[in-house]
């Protein structure tokens, strides 16, 4: 449980040796470069936006091409593809790679162009198809197209409403010296050639459109049925294009990894030169600013000064980003933390304290061997299997892997092995008759006696929170707040115990357990004491920041209501007791389901059937409630005791870039 | 006739708390899905917040569980229940019911909103989860008196 302290420092140094300090900083975890104390005219920056610009464009360029690929080649991913992680491969590879970038470059750009020129002729066939289809209600039509008529005569074509009656288009051309002849019909039109005198041809036009009459949309010269044919012929060339260049696209499978090695180089060097841009310089020196680890600071200072001839300045940090250190199995657990948020300045890191009621509370909610015995061996054979996975996914699957043992340890003391199937099994299949069951539980049935797990949940949701009060007594006393200290903690500690006190001793306790705790007559006066005692301090105290006593008092007396948020919280304990229950109660009503068709081949298809399916969705729906709930009793109920959160996270993704690409350049491995 | 009451009173925990659940994952599920075609990638995310809801049918179905266990229907042979006794467990099996189904409903709701946050800051995952689980405490604390009361139930 561990913030790591952090301090800010300063530095002015030549710029012949700007690389390596920058190089220098980065790699030794400085986290977080930052340039605001520098603003000021005289210092200038670097301007390389142009050159960041074509990395970036490159970097893209690659990706683009790895997406084509992807979707012209049909490369499979294999299953939990993205759980891999990069690659690793050997620097030989990567600096042969990085040598050819300028031949990469171009054959990416080859890539996308074939991509793009697939794309322009599927354009051009949609474009002829339609025409095709425009083209159909003239098939039948046996002479040219862009006939005109002879010289005394006009033809042309074009469609009408499908309404519009033989009589009502005789109508429209009486008197007209004109004639028409239907050539096909469909359900919305009826397409026509229309013949008239020369000198009348106009007017016709004119009456027919009055009538709905419409030009074609389409010109073109000779019979229809030969123009269709000329289209097809197209789209099939068209169509034999894309094929081949879908062929010449498919060369290029072969490339996709150095693909994207290409993109991840040049995206570095693109953040590389927005680090750059940033660095405020003078003529002959440059300035940087940054916050590194306490602990760190000498050793860079002097490196700094001795080494690169800088002069470097620290100073205390004010708003310095967190950075948690704990040791393994705690920091599996930071991803949770992180999600509620970090610690702010001043509060301590819970993870480690968090992490233990974690693996406890959440075996305690899923409670099944066998369950947790499938997830912990699941975990364990990707963290295995895929060891280059992402930081942060895999710190979530150990997180698992130990809730996962957590809950096999607690599935042998309630007896749950996917449920009752042991019993199941052996009573149906095995014709066992004794009642007894196959594996006893170790400690006790929940579902026999869920009273008594009932008071084990609230006690141990007791033990939670008062750790979580004594956490906050612990942060108090550490800032030497003794005041806060005793008037904030240790009052609600002998109110809340009194008060228990008092309570194990009642009636009402000895009805739920059956016996109540002997206290004596002293005992009960101590108790009666603790809580009054506690009472009168918080009613006190609790408003202290107002002046006036009154109301001081009124605030005190709110103070004091808080007592009903502890019984809320307490209360909320029994979530362990409920999902304990759920998880158990539904494996058994798979099993039952299974056992349904009894001792034969076919009841024994249905049993497997039913189980592998049934314990599945089991499995997959109380995993996700006990880790929604999990989060809950810890963000709500333990950090809500002592917790704020909310300091700030802000290491620079460039920082981390680079890091990564030193590390790879120490160990010769690099990933991809 | 007690027999019926029990019965019935399963019945109530079963599809009172079931249709809550289904109200509130249909709800979040619709949510779920215009996240789902704006960004594919979300989806294991909001397929979590949608399931968040469907916990109520889950806890419906443990009490009605319970139930028939109890009176031995699921055994074969039912027991004798006294009219008193079938009225105490139909009691018994509403809190879970009635609180299920509001609950449900509002945990969808919640849960839709909660999809709204991943939508857009999907970082933000833990927050959003966290809501619509605050609406759950209230199905598990009435969940958690039906169990005592049912199981507090001398049959026979």
């Amino acid at each position: 449980m561990a913030v790591t302290e952090m301090k800010r420092i300063n530095l002015c140094a030549p710029q012949s040796s700007r690389k390596q300090i920058l190089e220098f900083l980065q790699s030794s975890g400085a986290a977080e470069l930052d340039f605001t104390p520098f603003e000021d005219e005289d210092l200038k920056k670097k301007d390389t936006a142009g050159r960041h610009a074509i990395f970036e464009r490159n970097a893209l360029n690659a990706d683009l091409a790895i997406e084509t690929l992807d979707e012209f080649c049909d490369i499979k991913k294999p299953a939990f593809s993205s759980l891999a992680g990069k690659k690793f491969i050997t620097r030989k590879e990567y600096e042969k790679i990085i040598a050819d970038r300028k031949q990469l470059v171009n054959e990416c750009s080859a890539v996308i162009s074939l991509k793009n020129e697939i794309s322009a002729c599927r354009g051009k066939i949609l474009k002829l198809e339609s025409d095709i289809e425009a083209l159909s209600p003239w098939l039948l039509l046996d002479v040219p197209f862009n006939i005109k008529g002879t010289k005394t005569t006009a033809v042309f074509f074009g469609s009408l409403p499908a309404a519009e009656t033989d009589e009502i288009i005789f109508s429209a051309l009486t008197d007209l010296k004109a004639d028409f002849k239907e050539i096909s019909k469909d359900k919305n039109n009826r397409y026509i050639g229309v013949i008239s005198d020369m000198a009348t041809a106009a007017k016709v036009k004119d009456n027919l459109r009055k009538i709905g009459f419409a030009l074609p949309p389409l010109s073109f010269k000779g019979l229809p049925s030969e123009y269709k044919n000329e289209l097809e012929n197209e789209i099939q060339s068209l169509n034999n294009e894309i094929e081949s260049k879908n062929a010449e696209i498919a060369t290029y499978a072969g490339r996709r990894n150095a693909f994207c090695i290409l993109s991840d180089y040049y995206r570095i060097r693109a953040e590389k030169y927005r680090v750059l841009d940033n660095v405020p310089q003078s003529e002959k020196t440059f300035f940087l600013s940054g916050y590194i680890p306490a602990y760190e600071t000498a050793k860079v200072c002097s490196v700094m000064s001795e080494k690169y001839g800088a002069v470097v300045e620290e100073e205390a940090a004010s708003d310095a980003p967190v950075l948690l250190k704990n040791s393994k199995i705690p920091s599996s657990f930071e991803g949770v933390l992180e999600s509620f948020g970090l610690p702010k300045k001043g509060e301590i890191d819970p993870t480690a304290i968090m992490s233990v009621f974690y693996i406890f509370l959440f075996g305690l909610m899923l409670s099944d061997a066998a369950y947790g015995l499938i997830i912990s061996l699941a975990c364990f054979f990707m963290l295995k299997k895929f060891p280059a996975m992402e930081e942060s996914m895999k710190k979530s699957v150990r997180m698992f892997m130990y809730c996962g043992l957590s809950t096999l340890f607690w599935g042998i003391l309630f007896g749950g092995y996917f449920g009752d199937a042991p019993d199941v099994i052996s009573r149906v299949f095995l014709g066992r008759t004794a009642n007894k069951p196959v594996i006893p539980a170790l400690w006790f049935v929940p579902i026999n006696n869920p009273m008594k797990l009932l008071l084990y949940s609230m006690l141990f949701g007791l033990i939670h929170l008062f750790t979580g009060l004594g956490i906050k007594g612990f942060t108090l006393i550490k800032q030497k707040d003794y005041k806060a200290f005793f008037f904030d903690v240790v009052s609600w500690f002998l109110l809340l115990a009194g008060l228990l006190l008092m309570l194990l001793k009642s009636s009402i306790y000895a009805s739920l357990s059956g016996s109540a705790l002997p206290l004596g007559k002293i005992g009960s006066l101590i108790a009666e004491i603790m809580a009054a005692v506690g009472a009168v301090i918080i009613l006190l105290t609790a408003g202290r920041p107002s002046k006036n006593i009154g109301k001081r008092l009124a605030k005190g007396a709110y103070g004091l209501y808080d007592i009903t948020s502890w019984l809320s919280d307490l209360l909320s304990y029994s979530r362990l007791l409920a999902l304990g229950l759920a998880t158990g109660v539904i494996a058994s009503v798979i099993n039952q389901m299974g056992s349904m068709a009894g001792k034969s081949v076919f009841g024994l298809i249905l049993f497997i059937a039913v189980f592998i399916f049934g314990h599945t969705f089991n499995l997959a729906i109380n995993l996700l409630g006990a880790y929604v709930h999990t989060n809950r009793l810890q963000y709500v109920e333990f950090f809500g005791k002592f917790y704020e959160g909310g300091g700030t996270y802000k290491q620079a993704a460039i920082c981390r870039v680079f890091r990564q690409v030193l590390r790879r350049r120490r160990k010769e491995i690099f990933t991809v | 006739m007690g027999l019926v009451y029990a019965i019935l009173g399963a019945a109530v925990a079963v599809f009172l708390a079931g249709a809550g659940s289904a109200i509130g994952v249909g709800i979040a599920g619709q949510a779920a899905s215009g996240v789902v075609t704006e960004d594919p990638s979300k989806f294991a995310k909001v397929l979590i917040m949608q399931l968040l809801p469907g916990t109520q049918g889950i806890y419906g179905l443990l009490v009605g569980f319970i139930t028939l266990s109890n009176i031995g229907l699921l055994g074969g042979n039912a027991a004798d229940v006294s009219v008193t006794v079938g009225l105490e467990i139909l009691a018994a099996c509403l809190p879970i019911g009635v609180v299920g189904l509001i609950s449900g409903i509002y945990q969808g709701k919640t849960s839709a909103a909660g999809i709204g946050i991943i939508a857009r800051k999907p970082d933000q995952f833990g927050k959003a989860m966290l809501f619509p689980a605050m609406v759950e405490t209230y199905a598990i604390l009435s969940l958690l008196i039906s169990i005592l009361s049912i199981t507090a139930i001398k049959i026979g």
